[in-house]
């Protein structure tokens, strides 16, 4: 049923206000038409007695109070599906712009879709390749994973992005991911960057773009993320097929909400940032998953940029509490020439444990990221005492500990953004790389595995502490002082 | 039933207006989809009005039923092995109703009430009985039995009882109360959710709940019908210690709340529990829990009222006499359910916008912890145990639910992003944490472990305490600058925190370690300590020796099998004897 009103009676920032309305409904969709007949979209916020509280997505400049009107559709915002959605470039509305014709419906879904049963999951345990060894080695993803990037403006998240999606490879199956891409106030070269790169390797057919650039109205980034899930949910669990998403940058779609509650007077929370950030963002992550006796699943990578590269602010803060882990960038191994730059310690995968192991990925993951982990910040601490003290003044073990930090950043965490490793050369290369250590520091790791994998890489000299002849060790020792000299 | 109409929708938050008759808490049906709400708030013939689905689509005018009752939980035969939502719906039936996506406006009955059980009765014709005597038994799974209670304030004499079959909804016996009116018994009763069922009286607890977790059971013990909470960043380790406190800990019945967490963290219990089997029984693990799962992305105010339907679940099974420990993860999420509906209420913002009332409605979850002296006949004692995860925004313990916490828990467990970032898990600050239940529950340790365990406990956090210190003065002047002596302290305390203190909830054997093989391998490592202290020993030949790996491999080794730990014992003594031959060589 559509009723028109012409009442709008007052506006304050993306919001309008209408009086003397009857049968609105709390969150249902309406159309601005302006005197020149422009038209824009609006959702309903709050409904009082006779007054309605709207969110206009294209924002509500040059709307003229008494010239406009409203017409309110008796439903809420629905996104046209039909397979013919593949390949094609949408706005954060759901509207095609790549002009071509619209899309021929099979359905119409409801963009802010209903919860996943929590009972009808199914426990994501497929382990992906992506070909990343800090991904793959020590926090592993998942078919139907939410892992987002935590970056910085600057960095290379786009890039590394980019990466996952022409890597990523369940193994032993030849199937490829489809991909919702969803851009949300990123400049249109960014977004080129993608479309091109899906044009290249020849995904685009498999690829559904919802742009929000920089320039396009903010407001609409509350919707971007809502249709290109809904997109994502329909080609998964209609379509059966395994699709990857990437968001970026949700920064911008939390600022976009920042923005509705400030107009709208709610006591701010942090820095801010409404309260309810928390459960609106949950709204949207959440919607990743698989789904028991269904085929397909979503697997989720939104990308963040940490405002001040402060890991506390809310955004990344709050992701971090519904994600299922984060990967972390960071501007110091930027600088040191770490590329991909990123931060092993604070990245994390929560559901690694059961994507890995025999019959998955190799018997010995999970040991040998825990010791890698261990080593790895053991030597960081190491790197902190050297600052202060001086090399010298480090036990030996302390500066083989120091040792493996150079190597482990320079040859595991370091790759080139065209090198798809096999999750059997990262496990070998973790291996390599704790033989600079003697057995004895390697207490994550069973017997079995220091007999079958580590052995390799070295015959431990009798127990005894002669840690520097390890040819490992002293190879890396010679290749340093070489590269020193060079420079 | 009454109605009234609405007058305002703003997200969960309703108004209704010509609401006479309403009274605070009430239960009404929001809408023409009768959704389903409670009342928060009363002025004159307007009520607020909470909304535990989605309100889209509802508008203004469209109408409110009052139901007369407040928001109550079902309880009976069926609660263990089940999940439910915040209000108690079952998700199994919802799926099976509407498919894998929750849509509004399903209702289902909490307990199958078609399924029979075998009800075998305690009291016979004739007995005078009254609120919370245990009128029967019902076998509810192999882990649970379930004793049918009279529910609290009905009192008279038995004049029918029946033994047999039956549905929970049947008469199993009827009461012929004081002034000559009958009264049937079924097996369900209802109870509403934010009013604590009655109790004898409350006990001191004495004993402690022991988890299998090394670090919490030898320092940070919790007491059975305790409180604790375990606040920390994202990443530190919450979830993973309330899986395993709900897989180890020693409690009968377990009720675990998923609160505005994670949708696969639910599916991950519901997958594990059923395969892991109880250390005691050897039963699976599922049949002694009851589920709540609000996830993040489901309805807001369902998420404020879980952890109270999960609590008088708790304290349903607490009166049949059992010990319950229950779970929420994580309180943070319910305060700020409570924080967003305040907002929308339009009420004074307190400190990081919660209300005012913050703090007391957390004292009031944590008041019904404890350990009692159910009513009704036969004598029997209760606990409840309380654990909450707190999840302070970036890990900033100043954050108000985390401080009105620990104004009323007795026990907090301090998780630490550094640890977490090194994969020190679980990642509890010993230095930070603390159990005030220690006092009480000294004598038990003696009694029961060892007399000499808590003496070890002591000597271990003290060596703990000294490497703090002795780490800031390696960082000033270096490790070559500090005695030898200084240096087996630290060569000790990092066998503490690698060897002992480190525990993966994920290996198979290190998951869970009795009380028993706790003592034996703290006892290996003080051991270690007073040898090595003994003679004197040189440092550089302490940390070559073989025997390191076998204390590194002490948590790894089978409790049938924890007698080795006796022999590793005489094993340390001897290999450090053998360090000062060395020495003296050397000399
Ligand atoms: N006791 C533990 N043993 C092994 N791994 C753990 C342990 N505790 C936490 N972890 C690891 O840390 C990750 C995050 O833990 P989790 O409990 O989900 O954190 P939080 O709930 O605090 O965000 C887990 O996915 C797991 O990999
Ligand atoms: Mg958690």
């Amino acid at each position: 049923m559509k009723v028109e009103y012409k009442a709008v009676s007052d506006i304050a920032g993306p919001l309008l206000f209408v009086e003397g309305v009857s049968g609105v409904k709390y969150g249902e969709l309406c159309s601005i038409i302006l005197p020149d007949g422009e038209v824009r979209t609006g959702k309903v916020l709050e409904v009082h007695q006779d007054k309605a509280m709207i969110q206009v997505f294209e924002g509500t400049r040059g709307i003229d109070i008494p010239e406009s009107t409203i017409v309110f559709h008796g439903k809420t915002i629905e996104l046209p599906l039909s397979p013919d959605i593949l390949g094609r470039v949408f706005d954060g509305l759901g509207k095609t712009i790549d002009g071509k014709p619209p899309i021929l419906p099979d359905k119409r879904a409801d963009i802010n879709g209903s919860p996943i049963n929590p009972y009808a999951r199914e426990y994501p345990d497929e382990f992906i390749q992506t070909g990343i060894s800090t991904i793959d080695g020590l926090n592993p993803l998942v078919r139907g994973q939410k892992l987002p990037f935590f970056s910085g403006s600057g960095l290379p998240h786009n890039r590394l992005a980019a990466q996952v999606a022409r890597q990523a490879r369940v193994l032993g199956t030849e199937e490829e991911f489809s991909v919702v891409f969803a851009a949300m106030g990123i400049t249109f070269e960014e977004a080129e960057f993608f479309h091109s790169d899906f044009e290249r390797t020849g995904a685009l057919e498999r690829v559904v773009m919802f742009l929000n650039l920089a320039n396009d109205p903010t407001i609409e980034r509350l919707s971007t993320p809502r249709a290109a899930l809904t997109a994502a949910e329909y080609l998964a669990f209609d379509l059966e097929m395994h699709v990857l998403v990437i968001l970026t940058d949700m920064t911008n779609y939390c600022e976009a909400l920042r923005e509705i509650s400030a107009a709208r007077k709610e006591v701010p929370g942090r820095r801010g940032y409404p309260g309810y950030l928390y459960t609106d963002l949950a709204s949207v992550y959440e919607r990743a998953g698989r789904i028991k006796n269904r085929k397909g699943s979503i697997t989720l990578m939104p990308v963040l940029s940490m405002p001040e590269d402060d890991k506390t602010h809310p955004i990344p803060d709050l992701t971090g509490y519904i994600t299922e882990g984060q990967i972390i960038f960071s501007r110091s191994l930027e600088r040191k020439g770490v590329s991909p730059p990123i931060d092993v310690l604070p990245s994390l995968s929560r559901l690694k444990d059961k994507g890995i192991g025999e019959g998955k990925t190799r018997e010995d993951h999970a040991d040998l990221y825990n010791q890698l982990y261990a080593v790895y910040s053991k030597g960081k601490e190491a790197a902190e005492l050297a600052v202060i003290l001086g090399e010298a003044a480090l036990t030996d073990i302390d500066k083989i500990y120091l040792k493996f930090v150079d190597a482990f950043e320079e040859e595991y965490v370091s790759q080139g953004e065209y090198e798809n490793r096999s999750i059997e050369e990262t496990l070998e290369l973790g291996w390599k790389l704790l033989s600079m250590l003697p057995k004895r520091e390697l207490k994550r790791v069973r017997d079995e595995f220091i007999d079958k994998y580590y052995s390799r890489y070295r015959k431990e000299a009798s127990g005894e502490g002669g840690d520097l002849k390890n040819p490992i060790a002293s190879d890396r020792l010679e290749k340093k002082e070489t590269k020193k000299k060079e420079r | 039933m009454k109605n009234g109409r609405i007058i305002r929708v703003s997200g969960p938050l309703i108004e209704a207006c010509e609401m006479k008759g309403a009274r605070m808490f009430d239960v009404v049906k929001v809408g023409e989809e009768h959704l389903l709400g409670e009342i928060i708030g009363l002025d004159r013939d307007k009520a607020s009005i909470q909304v535990y689905e989605e309100t889209e689509g509802i508008g203004v005018g469209e109408p409110v039923y009052l139901t007369g009752e407040p928001l109550s939980v079902t309880l009976g035969p069926g609660l263990i092995e089940s999940i439910y939502d915040g209000i108690q719906r079952p998700l199994k039936i919802i799926q099976e109703e509407v498919g894998d996506f929750i849509t509004r406006g399903v209702s289902a009955n909490a307990l199958d009430p078609e399924k029979k059980w075998e009800f075998i009765p305690e009291k016979k014709k004739g007995d005078r009985i009254s609120g919370g005597d245990i009128l029967g038994r019902v076998k509810e799974t192999v882990l649970v039995e379930h004793r049918v209670m009279v529910p609290p304030g009905v009192e008279g004499v038995l004049k029918e009882i029946k033994k047999g079959k039956y549905t929970i909804k049947d008469t199993i016996a009827v009461i012929k109360s004081k002034n000559g009116k009958e009264e049937k018994i079924q097996m369900e009763q209802r109870w509403p959710v934010r009013k604590p069922r009655p109790i004898k009286r409350r006990l001191p607890p004495t004993e402690p709940l022991f988890t299998g977790q090394r670090i919490i059971d030898t320092f940070f013990p919790i007491a059975r019908g305790g409180t604790a909470c375990i606040p920390g960043p994202f990443g530190s380790g919450k979830t993973v210690m309330q899986h395993q406190l709900a897989k180890w800990t020693e409690a009968e019945i377990v009720v675990y709340i998923g609160c505005g967490e994670r949708g696969n963290e639910m599916t991950d219990v519901l997958n594990e529990f059923p395969r892991l089997k109880d250390p005691k029984s050897g039963e699976p693990l599922m049949k002694r829990i009851v589920l709540l799962a609000n996830t993040s992305n489901m309805p807001v105010a369902a998420r404020e009222a879980s952890i109270y339907t999960g609590i008088t679940i708790a304290e349903y099974f607490r009166d049949m006499g059992y010990s319950i420990a229950l779970m929420a993860d994580s309180t943070s999420r319910w305060a700020e359910a409570l924080r967003e509906i305040s907002g929308r209420l339009e009420e004074m913002p307190g400190e990081e916008g919660y209300p005012a009332y913050l703090g007391s409605n957390v004292a009031q979850f944590y008041e019904r912890a404890g350990k009692v002296e159910c009513i009704g006949e036969p004598d029997r004692e209760g606990a409840i145990s309380v654990i909450g995860a707190v999840s302070p925004p970036g890990g900033d313990l100043s954050d108000p639910v985390v401080q009105n916490t620990l104004r009323v828990v007795k026990v907090f467990w301090s998780l630490k992003a550094e640890l977490a970032y090194a994969r020190h898990f679980p990642a509890i600050d010993w230095l930070t944490s603390y159990s005030l239940y220690l006092d009480n529950i000294r004598d038990y340790f003696d009694r029961e472990i060892a007399e000499d365990f808590i003496k070890l406990e002591q000597e271990a956090m003290r060596l703990l305490e000294e490497e703090a210190e002795l780490q800031e003065m390696v960082r000033l002047v270096g490790i070559d600058a500090i005695s030898s002596k200084e240096r087996r302290i630290l060569l000790v305390s990092r066998m503490l925190r690698e060897d002992y203190l480190h525990q993966n909830a994920m290996h198979e054997i290190d998951t869970y370690t009795s009380m028993k093989k706790q003592y034996l391998m703290l006892k290996n490592i003080i051991n270690f300590y007073h040898e090595a202290e003994e003679i004197d020993a040189d440092i550089k030949s302490l940390e070559n020796l073989d025997i390191l790996t076998d204390i590194a491999r002490m948590k790894y080794v089978e409790e049938e099998k924890k007698e080795k730990l006796v022999e590793l014992y005489e094993a340390i003594s001897k290999a450090i004897s053998g360090v000062t031959a060395k020495r003296e060589e050397e000399q």
